[in-house]
């Protein structure tokens, strides 16, 4: 129970997605101008990494892994090594999750649906949520449990930095920002600075 | 200037895939402490998005649109692959530093956007030189980011073939210089870019945004 939690904070804080692996940078810039579009894209992506990093840790613990088809067809499969399969079998799992929220989100928020436009089916290539279940397979999670909690606190570091960006980004609209640092380069900046405040949590023994 | 020698430069200064297009960011950032996996992670890039824009160019008049993000993910990740087995047999250092930025090429955006904004309408040659002119802009950002952070992080640059090299003088050393821890951490990559979007849009007034 400790380890769970302890995995939970770092990967909320200490292994932020955003400020540590500048994962999922490219939404993150695209889609943090207000903090309503970016808490509905903090969530959806929230919802895909809780779905998709379990899945791919039973895909990778029974079918990918060296040995890992030993329930399957016996001991002459402990030479078998399928883990060059894991980028195409973890981008099918993801593409197909992404579908299924396009939909859910379509029928039951059609607002955000909207809002979100092009940035919801391109979650499928937002690499926080490939580099989820990569980093899951690299560290070798020892349950399934912890890879759900691994998706769970890093889809909600994922949100709070959006959310903090979103944030800035609405109120920097009425500072006096240098002409060729407008837009893109005071977020890179800000963000640079976020990320300088949440290297404070590496402090943390856990 | 010929259209073919644009799709080449246009995307190194004007139309840059990091600065200008925001796409593929992810990888600029984290490959970047050091010289070697940089160089080494821009030409994958630019292999793989050449060989997917010829690959879907070729193709762009077979793919039915309700499913080209799946057929494309599949040739991209195929690539991806390909380039990952050959890094692992031949640069297998680098390769465990790249660790799995590697597999994240197959959710660069860069390519992805490409793909979408450029060989599903265009003929393979055509589709082949933007491939290699985007992913040379994609590498330009990457050294310099690299370059900056190493040299002044660590006062060395470390080349593929020739390891790492001494740039800063150890006289400096002893009159009391001292490398800038901060900028092998990760927030200072961020800043970098910053900087360089700032420079750019100095440089090129027309890039210049809203707010």
């Amino acid at each position: 129970m400790q380890d769970l939690l302890n995995l939970f904070v770092r990967s909320i804080f200490v292994e932020n997605m955003v400020f540590a692996f500048f994962l999922g940078m490219c939404s993150y810039l695209a889609v943090s101008k207000t903090v309503k579009t970016a808490m509905g894209l903090g969530l959806a992506v929230i919802f895909v990494l809780v779905i998709t990093v379990p899945v791919d840790w039973l895909l990778n613990e029974y079918i990918l892994k060296k040995g890992a088809l030993e329930w399957l067809i016996g001991a002459k499969a402990l030479d078998v090594d399928l883990s060059f399969l894991s980028f195409i079998m973890f981008i099918a799992v993801i593409a197909s999750m992404v579908q299924l929220v396009e939909m859910i989100v379509e029928k039951f928020a059609p607002a955000l649906y909207s809002s979100l436009g092009i940035f919801l089916p391109l979650i499928a290539v937002n690499c926080a949520i490939l580099g989820g279940s990569l980093f899951m397979q690299e560290r070798e999670l020892a349950s399934v449990g912890e890879a759900t909690v691994y998706g769970l606190g890093s889809g909600i570091g994922w949100l709070i930095a959006i959310i903090g960006i979103a944030a800035i980004r609405e109120k920097i609209r009425y500072s006096n920002v240098p002409a060729p640092l407008r837009g893109l380069g005071i977020t890179f900046i800000a963000t640079g600075i976020m990320g300088i405040a949440f290297m404070t949590f590496m402090g943390i023994k856990l | 200037m010929s259209k073919n020698s644009k799709l080449l430069s246009g995307p190194i200064n004007l139309n840059n895939p990091i600065t200008v297009q925001v796409l593929g960011i992810c990888s600029a950032l984290a490959v970047t402490v050091k010289l070697e996996p940089a160089i080494v992670m821009s030409v994958s890039v630019l292999f793989v998005m050449a060989f997917a824009n010829v690959i879907i160019s070729l193709l762009r008049n077979t793919i039915p649109s309700r499913i080209r993000i799946i057929v494309q993910l599949v040739i991209i990740a195929a690539l991806v692959i390909l380039v990952d087995q050959v890094l692992k047999a031949y640069l297998y250092d680098v390769s465990k530093q790249l660790s799995v930025f590697v597999g994240l090429i197959i959710t660069n955006c860069i390519i992805m956007g490409r793909l979408e904004a450029f060989a599903l309408g265009n003929k393979p040659y055509a589709s082949f030189l933007d491939g290699v002119g985007n992913g040379a802009g994609y590498a330009v950002i990457m050294i310099i980011i690299a370059a900056v952070r190493e040299l002044f992080g660590a006062g060395t640059l470390t080349l593929p073939g020739l390891g790492e090299l001494q740039i800063i003088p150890q006289g400096f050393y002893d009159f009391g210089y001292q490398n800038n821890g901060l900028m092998i951490l990760p927030p200072m990559a961020l800043i970098v870019v910053g900087v360089i979007i700032w420079v750019q849009r100095a440089r090129t007034r027309e890039l210049i945004e809203e707010n």
